[in-house]
């Protein structure tokens, strides 16, 4: 083969174009120059430069889950590639794509203890979809397009891809595969017909049917045909955390969250249901409470595009392997073709019981002369609904309250850790998804532990003016851990007291906008401040240390076990 | 119920591969009792036969997780088919002159081999399914083993879909 020749690094910008990549977030170091050296040389691909590596990953899964598009990160070895593994762990468990560029030491090198080496494949082999150590720069551009690929299709995750320095300089010839060949990966798509009929004529005749709609709504797209084929078959939805957005809340069927912190209403139907249609959900221990106590006189119909999700957790009588948009298509066409008998009368009845249970709902009001968490976070949704905002959140009370009190019309606007549980997330998330919608209006709802935790990112925002609005819930406490330490550890609060900085100050020393808001009439006039700022902007919202999230169901305890208010015994 | 289970899975011939499928059963809980690999006649390619125990939804999820993984082209359960297994044991017996027959014997009626003789010792090839290497065992615990070296199974099914 003849044509011109490019090094590694090069093949790795001009692969990044390939794929459409137009922006990537990282942070340079020794084996990594070479890559550095042809950015400079370039201006296809933006490159945002970070302060920790941990948040350039975070920050290409929020790109990824606003867009639905890949994120990518790059970073160099040792050091630089051990602190994205936290990222990449989160983007496997909730299933977004990004691919991660790692440096790595010279292929002679390798195991030979050098200076920042690391054995990142195998560090990050238990953590990622796929992982690759790229050993001849002939292998690069394949070993780009598989990872993309990988990343990109099936259930989406994280891959990483690991760059000796020596390949990055070695030159071949450029020619983008267009196809990928691997022969142990094949999604199945295309949900089986025959399952699909059987699943459909037992939500016809089901009396109490439930909709369970996860992140795989979400990533698959399916949200206008999950709305249709809940309203021909009369079925409620509820939503777990991954799946929030994928069912419009105002929608008489909705439901909202179910599991832990769900709903008092929707942990009882999914309780009571004869027959759950579970949509791209993981049945994580979350969702169910106690396992064994899990809604049991429900036949489970179960569609996920992973075969491991179905009967990890809860037995599937009905298992689906394909993509929920295809398999709900599917249902809809053979709905429309043989109109079955839905029993109306049935799921009206039904529908009624559990308006009843809609009776019961959290107390929310608290008696102290400090803001309300709940207060803020209510204020915060109802001044910027008009503005279709990006929600992130971090992880803990704030969050929990956001995913309750905010609502959701549309998919890809609720960023937030669900599977790994990840503090310092949201931050740089929310940088991401500024990357990709600079004119979305985007809110991290944050608490005064974990905005902490990635809080070096001040500088980034200020560098590319990524207008984030982080609210910082600030009780002083790890709060969720306080929580539990109230109900269940005897009020010991061992170690979830928690200092912080003075966030104004902090704030304007990085040159943003910081406002402190202690009463209730400051609210609205600071998130109107924080709204039409130019600025990033960061606001101390100093609320109520000992305000409890409810609904409650404690670890390890069953669905219809709600605890409501402190009042409520354990 | 807790049964073992013969876990034949082909993959690619790439380097990791074997980490990748052990990590699997160390990161979920899973437990190996053998494990054998070797390239197939296509190079490309190998065969790792894992003998792992569970119930049938833990096998289920296992092969499942298996066939997760990139590299991995084919996942069978081969107890779900009629298969052939095989397993390979060696057993080195210091002898004295008055075992030396009892030792010939007990070749003889397990169908094993002596393949090395010295003055002082025999080494004893025994071939075959699980129950004849066991079998072999129990006959020559009694002597002095000084040492024993046993195999993982190898297995293959009897149709020809795999």
């Amino acid at each position: 083969m003849t044509g011109q020749m490019f090094s590694g690094a090069e093949i790795l910008l001009k692969s990044l174009a390939e794929e459409g990549v137009k922006e990537i977030f990282g942070y340079p170091g020794g084996v990594i120059l070479t890559v550095y050296e042809a950015l400079y040389n370039q201006k296809e691909v933006k490159h945002y430069l970070v302060r920790h590596e941990q948040a350039a990953i975070h920050a290409a899964e929020g790109y990824a889950r606003v867009t639905g598009k890949p994120g990518v990160a790059l970073v160099t070895s040792g050091p630089g590639a051990c602190n994205t593994v936290t990222g990449i762990a989160n983007a496997y468990y909730d299933g977004y794509p990004i691919v991660v560029f790692t440096g790595q030491v010279g292929l002679n090198q390798i195991g030979n203890d050098a200076f920042q080496e690391a054995d990142v494949v195998g560090i990050t082999r238990s953590c990622c979809k796929h992982n690759y150590l790229v050993k001849d720069v002939k292998d690069l551009q394949r070993v780009i397009k598989e990872a993309f690929h990988i990343a990109t299709t099936g259930k989406p995750g994280p891959v990483v891809v690991d760059l000796p320095k020596d390949i990055l300089s070695q030159k071949t010839v450029f020619d983008y595969p267009k196809t990928v060949k691997l022969a142990g990966y094949n999604p199945n798509y295309k949900g089986h017909p025959i399952q699909i009929a059987k699943a459909l004529q037992t939500l016809s005749e089901a009396h109490r049917p439930i909709i369970i709609s996860g992140g795989g709504v979400l990533t698959s797209g399916a949200h206008q045909e999950l709305l249709k084929i809940a309203e021909m078959l009369k079925a409620p939805v509820a939503h777990t955390l991954m799946g929030t957005g994928t069912f419009p809340s105002n929608s008489p069927l909705d439901l909202g969250m179910l599991g832990m912190h769900g709903s008092f209403w929707a942990n009882h139907a999914v309780s009571h249901a004869d027959v759950i249609f579970a949509l791209g959900t993981r049945f994580n221990d979350r969702i169910t409470g106690c396992l064994s106590r899990f809604a049991r006189d429900a036949r489970v119909i179960h569609v996920d595009i992973d075969p491991c999700s179905i009967s990890k957790n809860v037995k599937s009588d009905i298992p689906i392997v394909g993509d929920i948009k295809n398999v709900l298509v599917n249902m809809i066409e053979q709905f429309e073709k043989t109109k079955p008998n839905i029993y109306e009368a049935d799921k009206e009845k039904w529908l009624g019981e559990i308006a009843a249970w809609r009776e019961k709902r959290a107390e929310r009001k608290i008696n102290s002369d400090k803001l309300s968490a709940q207060v803020v976070i209510q204020k915060l949704y109802e001044m910027t609904k008009e503005y279709n905002p990006i929600v992130c959140t971090e992880v803990g009370q704030h969050q929990m309250w956001t995913a309750q009190l905010f609502k959701f019309n549309q998919p890809r606007k609720f960023v937030t850790s669900g599977g790994l549980g990840t503090m310092g997330f949201g931050f740089p998330a929310a940088m991401g998804a500024c990357a990709a919608k600079p004119d979305s209006l985007v809110l991290n709802i944050a608490g005064d532990g974990s905005i902490q935790m990635n809080i070096q990112e001040l500088a980034t925002c200020m560098d590319y003016g990524f207008k984030v609005i982080n609210c910082v819930i600030d009780n002083g406490y790890l709060g969720m851990v306080r929580q539990w330490q109230e109900k269940l550890f005897n009020k010991h609060y061992s170690e979830t007291k928690i200092s912080h900085p003075d966030f104004v100050k902090l704030a304007e020393a990085y040159g943003m906008l910081g406002i402190l808001v202690q009463k209730e009439e400051e609210i609205e006039p600071a998130i109107r401040k924080a709204i039409e700022a130019k600025s990033p902007v960061l606001i101390d919202f100093v609320t109520e240390p000992t305000e409890m999230v409810y609904p409650w169901v404690l670890a390890g305890e069953p669905l219809t076990k709600v605890l409501l208010s402190n009042e409520c015994s354990v | 119920m807790e049964n073992f289970h013969t876990i034949s899975i082909l993959v690619s011939n790439e380097s990791g591969v074997l980490s990748r499928i052990v990590d699997l059963f160390s990161g979920r809980g899973y437990n190996i009792e053998s494990l054998t690999v070797a390239p197939t006649i296509d190079r490309l390619y190998s065969r790792v036969t894992i003998v792992t125990g569970g119930d049938a939804a833990a096998i289920e999820q296992i092969c499942k997780q298996l066939n997760r993984l990139i590299p991995v082209i084919k996942v069978a359960d081969l107890n779900i088919t009629e298969a052939l297994e095989r397993e390979i044991a060696l057993v080195k017996i210091q002898v004295k002159d008055e075992e030396k027959s009892d030792i010939l014997r007990i070749a003889e009626a397990t169908g094993s081999k002596i393949i090395d003789v010295t003055d002082k010792t025999y080494i004893i090839q025994a071939l075959g399914d699980e129950k004849q290497i066991q079998a072999l065992v129990e006959m020559v615990r009694p002597y002095s083993v000084k040492e024993f070296v046993r195999s993982g199974k190898v297995a293959i099914s009897r149709t020809n879909r795999f």
